[in-house]
């Protein structure tokens, strides 16, 4: 057989090579040109190789930062994951209630995120806030620029308040999606509730429950501007996640070799927990 | 063991489904539905199944009032249009499944499902996931699901639907033979009028939720009882004109004057006529048959037959023919017509005359 050799193809290829390069593997390289170098005012640099990774590694700050980002990041997965599931199954597949549900559910994600961290700060203050007073009024102590734990629920809740919408929509989506036979046949067949959810739903909603997973996992992950105007890391550095650790160090310490080894660290660190997500559920798949 | 609806009628809202339908199918027996989208067929199916409550009317199963009776407690198989099947199950689970809800010993069940899967030519594909099969595959696998617990009715809601030609062909062999020799009453809902004559049966011919007609398949093809049977139960659509016959002729509204046909006796007067396309044909069939000439619009040539559909003075009729008759579109045709195989219908659409 012969091969059409044309090199016209290239022309096609480049406009892609051009915007990945502008917008991903450019602005990358610039941190890879941190990470590696001591870098003084002036434009002057020196080789460093990985000693800023070494510092990084090595830094008590950092694996700090790390354990709290994975203990937020894990709370609000397990809260918010089967939370969002079990309200898209209550919701109402059909009538009038289909669109007010839809609407209430997408209100706060149309919030932008600093101003739903200012919403927070004040809604849970414990001398004004609706909430603080709440549950000072309870008789629980409770104030989140002092104590950790409420600092914390406080954090929480607000994650969970933002974005289990999100996963809320995108099982409804998947749960719309199933034809109405699927039900009759199970019914047919004498299935219960939990069978139906269990062989029928669950599997149906894998695809789109492996994208809530991710979305929300790299999305708290990376959780910055609600945290930053909620707590602003506190009290002392118990809310201090990895992002807001990298830009203390990046801007508040003007320290840019370890704040772009952190980066890339923090980087590959997203990518291993997103593709061992992906691969887990979607292993049936691979056979 | 019979299947009977007395006066059954399904109302959502304001909007009547299934307008009042008394209906008996006996045991052994296998029922076809016909008619187009939307005219009941899956809402009959619904109501005999038990997936649906009739807003009136009662359902009966083997002398017993089962109306409202919930569908698992029926003893109902039902294979849907989609490929139905449990999505992580293999295929061999997928079958198991209904004897494991139904709590049976283990041996048997692996005896029946193997049963069911070499009945459907399963046996390679047991341990594979619905996902990894083709189309046919998975409605095999539904349909192996369907047979292999004990039931007293089936219903199959266009199950070859979504199957391409070839697979439908096959399937469509196949079906019958899987119930012959089962005591159960089959239902099997479809659009196509040549699927109805491939199985024979029963048809129920369905036309916006009210049932036309009900009997043998082949006796209503040949005698249907009212315009609206004929019209369901035709494909390519029957032709039809209102007619003036007055003595030996008929004329039609566009002027066009044919004999009458010879098993109308009926009085002189107006009425409307209908001719099944493969009555009119471009090479003469009876001895008598008039011609028509007609502008050629469109024409269909399939391997084994042409259809025509042609305008003849202002009416569009069509002409089904065997073999390949190439027509020009925008000629003239010159076309024969079997005036004797017509219908005659009164002025309330109702049958009263046609070929003997």
């Amino acid at each position: 057989m012969n091969k059409t050799v044309n090199q016209k193809a290239w022309f096609f290829v480049l406009p892609v090579v051009l915007l990945v390069a502008f917008n991903a593997i450019i602005p990358l390289m610039t941190v890879v040109n941190f990470s590696v170098q001591e870098t003084f005012g002036d434009n002057m640099f020196f080789w460093a190789g990985v000693r800023w990774f070494e510092q990084v590694l090595q830094s008590d700050r950092f694996h700090a930062a790390l354990g709290r980002q994975i203990l937020f990041t894990a709370i609000v997965l397990l809260i918010e994951i089967p939370l969002g599931l079990a309200i898209a199954l209550t919701m109402p597949r059909k009538g009038p209630w289909v669109s007010v549900c839809l609407v209430l559910m997408a209100l706060p994600l149309l919030i932008p995120w600093n101003v739903v961290g200012a919403m927070w700060n004040i809604f849970a203050l414990p001398d004004i806030g609706l909430l603080g007073r709440l549950i000072n009024g309870l008789g629980i102590e409770y104030n989140y620029t002092r104590q950790i734990f409420s600092a914390w629920f406080t954090m929480v809740l607000m994650d969970v308040w933002h974005w289990t919408s999100l996963v809320v929509l995108l099982c409804y989506a998947g749960l719309v999606s199933i034809p109405d036979a699927y039900y009759q046949a199970a019914k047919v067949d004498g299935a219960r509730p939990w069978a139906v959810f269990r062989y029928i739903q669950l599997p149906k909603l894998k695809y789109v429950l492996t994208i809530a997973i991710l979305l929300r996992f790299m999305d708290s992950f990376m959780i910055y501007t609600e945290a930053v105007v909620l707590t602003g890391g506190g009290p002392g550095n118990a809310t201090t996640f990895l992002s807001i650790d990298l830009q203390k160090i990046a801007l508040g310490q003007f320290d840019l070799g370890p704040a772009g080894a952190m980066s890339i660290i923090y980087f590959l660190i997203i990518l291993f927990f997103s593709w061992l997500f992906y691969t887990l559920m979607m292993k049936d798949e691979a056979r | 063991m019979s299947l009977e609806l007395k006066n059954v009628t399904k109302r959502v809202g304001a909007d009547t489904h299934i307008h009042e339908t008394s209906l008996r199918f006996e045991d052994g027996s296998f029922n076809i539905l016909l008619g187009t989208t939307l005219s009941g067929k899956t809402s009959l199916m619904q109501l005999m199944a038990g997936l649906d409550r009739p807003s009136s009317g009662e359902v009966w199963f083997a002398g017993k009032n089962v109306t409202g009776v919930p569908v698992q407690k029926r003893n109902v198989s039902m294979v849907y249009q989609q490929f139905i099947n449990y999505p992580n199950f293999s295929v061999y689970e997928n079958i198991a499944s209904p004897l494991r809800v139904a709590g049976m010993a283990e041996a048997q069940i692996d005896k029946r499902v193997q049963q069911a899967a070499d009945l459907l030519r399963l046996g390679p594909m047991l341990k594979r996931r619905p996902s990894e099969l083709s189309g046919g595959q998975q409605q095999r696998t539904a349909i192996a699901r369907a047979l292999v617990k004990d039931f007293d009715m089936i219903l199959l809601d266009e199950p070859l639907a979504n199957l391409d030609y070839k697979l439908r062909e096959e399937l469509r062999d196949e079906l019958p033979k899987l119930f012959a020799g089962r005591n159960c009453i089959v239902v099997y809902a479809t659009t196509e009028p040549t699927e109805a004559l491939l199985f024979g049966g029963n048809t129920v011919l369905l036309h916006e939720g009210r049932v036309t007609q009900f009997g043998p398949t082949s006796s209503i093809y040949r005698k249907p009882a009212d315009l609206t049977s004929a019209q369901v139960f035709s494909d390519p659509p029957i032709n039809t004109a209102k007619v003036m016959k007055k003595g030996d002729q008929i004329t039609l509204e566009n002027k066009v004057t044919w004999r009458a046909p010879k098993a109308a006796r009926v009085p002189d007067g107006a009425y409307t006529i209908a001719i099944r396309p493969h009555h009119i044909t471009p090479v003469q069939q009876g001895r008598e048959a008039s011609t028509i000439e007609g502008r050629v619009l469109v024409t269909e040539l399939s391997g084994s037959e042409s259809v025509v559909h042609f305008d003849m003075n202002g009416q569009t009729w069509v002409s089904q023919s065997h073999g390949i008759h190439p027509f020009e579109v925008g000629a003239t045709a010159k076309l024969f017509v079997d005036v004797d195989q017509g219908f005659f219908f009164d002025g309330e659409n109702r049958l009263i005359g046609a070929a003997a």
